[in-house]
């Protein structure tokens, strides 16, 4: 319980890491979250899925 | 090498003699001696000599001149330590002191430009124009939000309303004062269980600030996955998931100030039965209190925040209460009602762990 400010450091450095390990070929493109499989209509309603999706590769691009 | 004539002379005669009739190196050490002996007495005549004349200030040339200029270096000295006057009226200083006064000047201006960049200062200001009047309302309707019936938070010209004029307006008054509450009130808890000591504060206080900002976080990225266009700041976030700790300091005094009081008055009693039936009472209460603060407390905030975000996340026609079909809809409905949910978890999860 307790929790300090350098915990809550630790957890963003750790989660940040986690989604920029998350390789493009091997994984993502295999479950289906692939950069090709995410952009859906040009609607105004993007979808969880697709957000999830560009979050995950523009963590991936600014941490390259 | 002589040898010493015979003593029957006189002493200054002896000693003469011995002066002058030693061999050459006897000369030597004579000459030596006789030199030393006239620089010693040369010395003394010029320290006394110089004594008087730095003492008489006369203007003989050598130490005379020395001393006038000693006189004068000192001055300059005397008039540079009487602050007031030298500084005005040397230039030097002067043009120091202009330098200075803008090299300050140029740094605030930095300071407060980067600031400003990080730290929307002008939009905090905001949050914090509240008044008592404002205040006490915002608490009676934290905790009993039923008979509250308009919500909605009035504009000027597309910008909201300072807090001092609209009730519903949030503000980060209470939110900071809440949490310094907390706080104080936490280390009381701790402090009539016998588990206090200085450094529990700074966790407590550490502690509660890491699970509002991961909520605040966490609260934002739910945002972000369900593109919501709401007008919802992450001060604004902030200031709601704030809005927490008047329950927490609520609930922590309604379950140990009530059960301390209860316990001291029952230390008073003299009856013996009295006192157990008085302390089970007092330690009962004092759980019983606990539980139904927390129930009322959880109850209110969570009517607060579903009222408070209903009309800023779901869309205008759900908010007026029809039934909108529609999964982007649906998804708003859940996202409003998760994050009232994790409002009563989170106060009970940072309460019980005081109470014992």
């Amino acid at each position: 319980m307790a929790f300090t400010l350098y915990t809550l450091i630790q957890t963003a450095i750790l989660c940040t890491n986690a989604i920029a390990v998350l390789h493009e070929e091997r994984f993502l493109s295999k479950i289906g979250w692939g950069v090709d499989q995410g952009v859906g209509g040009f609607g105004d309603d993007p979808g969880v899925k697709a957000q999830i999706l560009n979050l995950i590769r523009s963590v991936r691009t600014v941490m390259r | 090498m002589k040898a010493p004539l015979t003593a029957g002379k006189g002493c200054g005669e002896k000693r003469h003699e011995i002066f002058n009739t030693q061999g050459v190196e006897g000369a030597s050490t004579t000459g030596k001696r006789e030199a030393k002996h006239n620089m010693r007495l040369r010395n003394s005549s010029m320290d006394g000599s110089d004594g008087s004349q730095l003492f008489d200030d006369t203007s003989a040339t050598g130490p005379g001149a020395q001393g006038v200029y000693r006189n004068q270096q000192a001055g300059p000295q005397a008039a540079g330590g009487l602050p007031g006057q030298s500084l005005l009226s040397d230039p030097m200083s002067n043009l120091a002191m202009a330098y200075g006064s803008s090299l300050a000047s140029q740094g605030r201006e930095m300071v407060d430009k980067n600031l400003d960049r990080f730290i929307p200062i002008s939009k905090l200001k905001y949050y914090f124009a509240v008044d008592t009047v404002y205040v006490g309302k915002k608490l009676g309707i934290l905790v009993f939000p039923y008979m509250h019936e308009n919500w909605e938070v009035s504009y000027q010209q597309d910008i909201p309303v300072a807090p001092r004029f609209d009730v519903n307006a949030p503000d980060l008054y209470i939110p900071t004062m809440g949490f310094i509450t907390y706080i104080l009130v936490a280390g009381l808890a701790l402090g009539t269980q016998n588990r206090f000591s200085p450094e529990l504060l700074g966790v407590q206080a550490s502690s509660a600030l890491v699970w509002l900002i991961m909520e605040v976080l966490a609260v934002l990225l739910s945002l972000y996955l369900v593109t919501v266009n709401t007008d919802l700041t992450t001060i604004d976030l902030l200031a709601f998931s704030g809005y927490k700790y008047v329950g927490y300091v609520l609930v922590h005094i309604s379950a140990n100030i009530i059960s301390s009081a209860v316990s001291l008055v029952n230390h008073q009693t003299l009856c013996f039965s009295r006192m157990i039936l008085g302390v089970v009472a007092g330690l009962l209460f004092g759980k019983l209190a606990y539980y139904l603060s927390l129930l009322w407390c959880c109850a209110a905030i969570f009517v607060f925040m579903i009222r408070t975000l209903r009309l800023k996340l779901l869309s205008e026609a759900a908010a007026e209460g029809k039934l909108v079909r529609g999964a982007r809809n649906q998804l708003r409905m859940y996202l409003t009602m998760s994050i009232a949910a994790a409002q009563p978890v989170f106060m009970y999860w940072l309460t019980y762990h005081l109470i014992r």
